[in-house]
């Protein structure tokens, strides 16, 4: 381990980038949402306190932000809000769901520097697809597509979270990029949000995470990863490339839409929240001084993980992965390559798991209804 | 010996990992072995988009 | 890009940090992340955090090794750092 990394761990004394979710509402419902996002919450953000913390986070020196939500777009001041950080040296990723790009808003984006902008698919026919993310979203994320492509927006991200029915297509998704002129980013599917529910049916077997390790070995050169995938590194010999590092409350963390600040975006629980913006000192207090962030700035112990000799390659997986499906931090990860996670699942109490403090889900419709979009 | 797949995206500091990452101590006529900096892909931390 | 034949090549050039580069200072050092490329580095001693800075106010790399007191032992590491620097396009060569 370089002396690097563990400078990284024990923290920065600013982001490199943090996540910001401008809004619980959505257009979709995706069936493993990490927000549990759907309905707008009515304490959201104002215009004038998103600026707030984007001055904030400009006198911070944070390089970028990555917007996401809910669905950013819908948001009535999402161009406002990219502009007034762009125009305050603040980079701008953002992920969308596609739905409200259309031509005109696809020339306005291409038209903008230091953007980038990641199209959210999950896979490569409308069938896989959309049994994850809703029907018709496969041709809305397409069409999206479609339309930057036609703008000339240059390269964007496609961003793909692996599940066990989507594992099968990876080669599809690298053609589907390509075609585009688009960078695949591929991530680990956590048991956040509605994932909680979800994950126990979607997440990949031990075979289909071996498959992944290896064709990300094999074909992984210019496919993104976001370094989610690094608990995988125990299964061989060689590294995927990355640092293992979780860098929740030390190089990034997460504002959710109304100003609540934890540790990643996978982590949206009491348990993991740093404070609020709303707070005394603001967003620059949280980062430098609460509790949550010290703590998760000294040095972790492995724990149970110990003794095994993968704990180099692997820290003992993501603190999301544990925490959600009831494990204990300092041990195994549930999907510990060596079954260690497993044998520690089998013995947590159905029930007892912890569950999503913020559910900002739609509520069922009271009579079966088709799918439909305002 | 396979490369690490990926590597030519994570700077060519990446070798130097393997070099003592700590300053050397300097003596007047030794040339002073130092890793001044290291370049990392964002793509490397979780977390980082 | 600049061409480099041997890092003390480099002793001679006028360099400069790239305009779309931002220098953030921390313990160690500083995190330098170029917003046209989007990559980062880091600057793991304050020696070279100094360097990098000054190279812009002297006419050449070797005045402002002279002037931000490198000690001779340490130029070839400095050479190397500045080197891989100007290969990620973090600094360029300064016009004039």
């Amino acid at each position: 381990m370089t002396a690097l990394v563990e400078q990284l761990k024990s923290g920065l004394d600013a982001p490199i980038c943090l996540t910001w979710e401008l809004t619980y509402a959505c257009n979709l419902e995706c069936v493993h949402c990490l927000s549990s996002s759907g309905r707008r919450d009515p304490r959201e953000l104002t215009t004038g306190e998103a600026k707030a913390v984007l001055d904030e986070l400009h006198d911070l020196q944070v390089f970028y932000i990555n917007i996401g939500g809910g669905e950013p777009m819908i948001r009535r001041d999402f161009f406002e809000l990219v502009e007034y950080s762009i125009a305050k040296g603040i980079g701008v990723k953002f992920s969308t769901n596609g739905a409200f790009i259309d031509g005109a808003k696809a020339r306005r984006l291409a038209a903008m520097d230091y953007l980038d902008v990641q199209i959210s698919l999950d896979g490569t026919d409308a069938v896989t697809n959309d049994a994850v993310r809703g029907n018709g979203s496969y041709a809305t994320a397409i069409r999206a597509m479609d339309h930057l492509r036609a703008a000339d927006f240059g390269p964007f991200k496609i961003s793909v979270v692996v599940t066990r029915h989507n594992v099968d297509q990876l080669d599809e998704f690298k053609a589907l990029a390509d075609a585009y002129g688009a960078q695949l980013r591929i991530t680990r599917l956590r048991p956040s949000g509605r994932g909680a529910d979800s994950w126990h049916d979607l997440h990949p077997t031990n075979d289909q995470q071996r498959q992944i390790y290896e064709w990300l070995l094999a074909h992984g050169d210019h496919v993104l990863t976001g370094d989610s995938f690094f608990h995988l590194n125990a299964l061989g010999d060689e590294n995927l490339p990355g640092l293992n590092l979780c860098g929740a409350g030390r190089v990034v963390c997460l504002i959710d839409p109304i100003g609540d600040v934890y540790a990643c975006p996978f982590v949206i629980h009491d348990e993991f929240k740093a404070g609020n913006i709303r707070d005394q000192g603001g967003f620059t207090q949280i980062w430098k001084s609460s509790n949550l962030f010290t703590e998760l700035r000294q040095p972790q112990s492995a724990g149970a993980c110990a003794s095994c000799g993968s704990y180099d390659s692997c820290q003992g997986g993501c603190m999301a992965a544990k925490f959600f499906t009831g494990l204990p931090l300092d041990g195994p990860d549930p999907e510990c390559v060596g079954g260690e996670g497993e044998l520690a699942l089998a013995g947590v109490a159905a029930g007892t798991t912890p569950r999503p403090m913020m559910d900002h889900s739609k509520p069922p419709p009271a009579t079966p209804v088709s799918f439909r979009r305002k | 010996m396979r490369r690490c797949a990926g590597d030519t995206l994570y700077g060519m500091e990446q070798d130097n990992t393997l070099l003592d990452t700590t300053e050397a101590e300097t003596h007047d006529d030794e040339i002073v072995e130092e890793l001044l900096i290291e370049e990392i892909s964002i793509d490397g931390m979780c977390g980082v988009y | 890009m600049i061409a480099v034949d041997a890092p003390s090549e480099l002793l001679g050039r006028a360099l400069t940090l790239h305009p779309q580069v931002a220098l953030r200072p921390e313990p160690f050092g500083a995190l330098a992340y170029h917003y046209g490329t989007r990559r980062l580095v880091f600057l793991k001693h304050p020696d070279v955090v100094r360097v990098v800075r000054a190279l812009e106010h002297h006419d050449t790399v070797g005045d402002t090794f002279a002037a931000c007191e490198i000690a001779p032992a340490r130029h070839p590491a400095f050479l190397r750092a500045l080197t891989s620097l100007s290969d990620s396009e973090m600094l360029r060569d300064r016009a004039g």
